[in-house]
């Protein structure tokens, strides 16, 4: 009885899965990307590069693109190439997970100021750049090329939701439809950065209006950011429908069907494009305790061809969903 | 998009991996499971050497019926040699001869053996003593020294031969055991001082049977003839144990050389077996309508290179295995395949030798890896780095093990090396990357997925059907397009997805 209890505890039945609707690994591999995402494109967002350059043909908002540094003999030129720059961001163009991505938030004289305050020499960034092109942080380690950006600064909304890091919006989009979206909080225990699995808060976000859903960190549910301590009900993203369509026009812009889409808040700039990723994960379930195929299923019914502000009126109307953060503080004393 | 063709191809090739399977079991009445009582042994000798430009004469040993085994049929393949058997009172012979050869020569003689414990080996003759060796001095002093030694402490030939064996070859070797060794082979001086008591002996040879192995070569036993139950008593050269092993076929049993190569050079000869379970007469059938167009299977092939599919036809149901805990279970290992790499490797060095070495070589080529990952080198170079790493691992860890007398150890050489220098390499990143609990969870995995691959492969009735019914590589092949379509949950799914279930009210 008692080990019976510990099995049903931790695990919950396929029919129960089935009912929310959440869509699993091999399901999401063969019926999404397999079907909708042609692999001939897939370079276009693996490549941070071409992303940004592609992102600028189509008028889509990006961070600027100081720089590039495809060489080892061209890094003698960095210095004339950040003249001039307050605060830039240095990136490998086929680095994964936030690897090797170094922030410089002001220029002082001869100095390079990171966020926490250490100070770096241009020799220590010609360094950083070598590492880049060597494949220190490419997938593989093959060869790459180091991409500087100008520096984000994101919006003072969400300064109380973020330790350290720049919280970002993931918003999946499915044959140019927004479907879903979360907001990825970094924390102390992620260590600065956006990633669910190492203890990022993630936040599941209304399509309809930008307004948070629910809390979750390591998958359960969380009403406050652990760091901060601030009320994640009171958490909205501005911008929302400029937002939306910005993430919408990029099925026109790569043609992968099954796309999923990181957006930043910019203080100046609005929402910008900061990367995209074509086998986007299945957390952004646990973030709107909702499962993603009933959205899925109608967006497949929907007709080719829609305009992308058509599209995104579309699942603001249909996927609209009321917060759980600001109701359920007097039922979640009961649940505990 | 239709599914249809899918569906249909899989349907055909379950059909047709059916029908080959019932097909085989029909005409050649192989049983579906293994069974002991109708072992049958295919050996196959394959004779090499260089001939000089001339006339050739090659002898070559045959093995007779015997207590336990008896001969079915046998085979010969020898392009261009005259081919005549000889039987006498020492066992049978063949003798290849051709007037003119040159060049690499290869020469085959195989037999089926039927395993049958009441097989008997024809009444033998009590040989000749040998004529009294002569020895030198100071050998003579020392010889009758070793004999009377083992004389006064044993009762009859057989305790005789048992501590005259231990004397030469074991913890008892003495001062005088050491010197005659550096006269004669150990086998052959213990034959010399057995004949010197008036004991008759002989060095004979035999073949090990092992399953799937190839290139073996013979070994030496010692028989030693016993007046009172006028019958031989065989000896390990080695231990003095006495008794003839279930799996030791008696090749030369007359004293003789096994291969006699005139006019030519290099010769050596190896040997490969199989083992089947299939009735006797099926054995015999199966192999006389062998030469026909339609038997277009690998079991027509040599047995060297049966032996080497009878593995390569269980590589599927690893990647079956793989497939299905991934795609069904959810388990992640590092490296798709590798795990199956691995398996095939626990084959050879048997299941916890395996575990062990396996956990020892990618502990200690972390420890290493680690320290070069500061010395930043390119991908290549450090992979290449590692794999010598590796190479020096197992090298050292090989030696260790023989000198501490554990002759498991030894068998760690199976390891694929790449495969374990990608796997090290993989993990390490994994590690700077993702910390130390991903590297658990995924080399747990891998070591998870290798155990069971490993257990289903190493399966005596998976090992049958997959060797004799080709049919089912079809079905294997079904099975895991069909997997490649699934697209339900995993197993491990159920566990992460668990906390969105928990607010609804059930």
């Amino acid at each position: 009885m008692g080990i019976l209890n510990q099995l049903t505890l931790q695990w919950t039945s396929p029919s129960r899965l089935r009912d929310k609707g959440i869509i699993g690994m091999n399901r999401r591999n063969i019926r999404y990307i397999g079907r909708y995402n042609n692999r001939r494109l897939y370079p276009l967002v693996d490549d941070k590069l071409k992303t940004k350059l592609l992102a600028q043909s189509h008028g889509v908002t990006s961070p600027a693109l100081i720089g590039t540094v495809e060489t080892q003999f061209g890094i003698k030129r960095l210095g004339a190439i950040l003249q001039g720059y307050g605060g830039f961001v240095v990136k490998p163009a086929k680095g994964s997970g936030g690897k090797g991505i170094l922030v410089i938030v002001q220029c002082d004289g001869h100095a390079f100021i990171k966020p926490s305050g250490a100070r770096l020499s241009l020799v220590d960034i010609e360094r950083h750049v070598s590492n880049i092109l060597s494949g220190l942080y490419s997938l593989g380690g093959s060869p790459d090329v180091a991409v500087i950006e100008t520096l984000i600064n994101f919006d003072e909304s969400l300064l109380a939701y973020t330790y350290e890091g720049v919280p970002d919006i993931r918003v999946i989009i499915f044959k140019g439809y927004p479907v879903m979206a979360m907001m990825r909080l970094s924390t102390a225990a992620s260590d600065g950065k956006a990633n669910l699995h190492q203890g990022a808060v993630g936040v599941g976000l209304d399509i309809a209006s930008g307004y948070a859903l629910r809390g979750v960190q390591f998958d359960r549910p969380c009403q406050r950011h652990p760091d901060t301590d601030h009320d994640l009900a009171g958490l909205k993203v501005l911008h929302w429908p400029t937002l939306l369509n910005l993430a919408a026009s990029c099925y026109e812009m790569t043609g992968l069907g099954y796309l999923g889409t990181d957006m930043v808040l910019d203080r100046d700039h609005g929402p910008m494009l900061l990367e995209l990723n074509a086998r986007p994960g299945l957390a952004i379930q646990m973030t709107n305790g909702e499962g993603l195929r009933p959205r899925l299923d109608l967006i497949e019914r929907q007709p080719e061809g829609v305009e992308p502000e058509a599209r995104v009126a579309f699942a603001q109307h249909h996927f609209a969903r009321r917060s759980e953060l600001v109701s359920s503080t007097d039922t979640l004393g009961v649940n505990t | 998009m239709s599914r249809l063709p899918f569906y249909f191809i899989v349907g055909l090739l379950l059909v047709a991996g059916t029908a080959m399977s019932v097909q085989r079991h029909l005409q050649f009445e192989i049983p579906w499971l293994p069974g002991k009582q109708q072992e049958v042994w295919e050996v196959e000798a394959m004779i090499n050497f260089n001939a000089q430009n001339g006339p050739v004469e090659v002898n070559f040993a045959l093995p007779s019926h015997q207590q336990g085994f008896r001969i079915l049929t046998e085979n010969t393949a020898s392009s261009g040699y005259g081919l005549a058997y000889q039987v006498n009172e020492l066992g049978r012979r063949a003798q290849w001869s051709i007037r003119q050869a040159n060049g690499s020569q290869q020469l085959y003689y195989s037999a089926q053996i039927l395993v049958s414990p009441d097989a008997r080996a024809p009444q033998q003759l009590p040989p000749e003593l040998p004529t009294v060796t002569v020895w030198e001095r100071p050998y003579d002093t020392a010889a009758s020294e070793v004999i009377e030694r083992a004389w006064s402490r044993s009762a009859n030939n057989a305790s005789f031969a048992r501590e005259l064996i231990r004397d030469v070859n074991g913890e008892q070797q003495g001062e005088n055991a050491r010197l005659l060794l550096t006269q004669f082979e150990p086998g052959e001086l213990i034959v010399r001082l057995l004949g010197q008591a008036d004991v008759k002996a002989r060095i004979i040879s035999g073949l090990l049977l092992e399953d799937g192995r190839r290139r073996q070569t013979l070994t030496d036993w010692i028989q030693v003839y016993s007046e009172n139950d006028k019958q031989w008593w065989l000896f390990d050269p080695e231990t003095g144990e006495q008794g003839k092993p279930d799996n030791l076929l008696l090749w030369e049993t007359g004293g003789q050389a096994v291969l006699e190569v005139l006019g030519g050079s290099n010769s050596r000869v190896t040997f490969s077996m199989l083992t089947h379970s299939q009735p006797a007469s099926a054995a015999v059938r199966n192999h006389l309508s062998e030469d026909t167009l339609l038997n277009f299977s690998i079991h027509s092939l040599p047995l060297e290179e049966q032996a080497l599919f009878q593995t390569i036809l269980l590589i599927p149901i690893g990647a079956l295995m793989v497939v299905f805990l991934r795609v069904l279970v959810g388990i992640k290992t590092s490296g798709t395949f590798m795990p199956v790499l691995i398996a095939l490797a626990f084959i050879q060095t048997t299941l916890l030798t395996g575990l062990i070495g396996f956990l020892l070589i990618v502990a200690v080529g972390l420890v290493i890896r680690n320290y070069l990952s500061y010395l930043n080198l390119l991908l290549v170079a450090r992979v290449s780095a590692v794999i010598i790493t590796v190479i020096a691992i197992i090298s050292i860890f090989s030696v260790v093990a023989y000198r501490m007398g554990l002759n498991a150890g030894l068998t760690i050489t199976f390891f694929p090396m790449i495969i374990l220098a990608w796997t090290i390499e993989r993990m390490s990143i994994l590690w700077e990357e993702e910390g130390p609990k991903q590297v658990l969870i995924q080399g747990g995995g891998s070591l998870i997925t290798a155990v069971l691959a490993f257990l289903a492969m190493n399966n005596p009735i998976v090992r049958h059907i997959t060797f004799n019914f080709l049919g089912v590589q079809l079905i294997l092949m079904a099975l895991i397009l069909l997997l490649g379509n699934y697209t339900g949950y995993r197993l491990l799914e159920l566990r992460r997805f668990k906390p969105i279930t928990d607010d609804e009210p059930s």
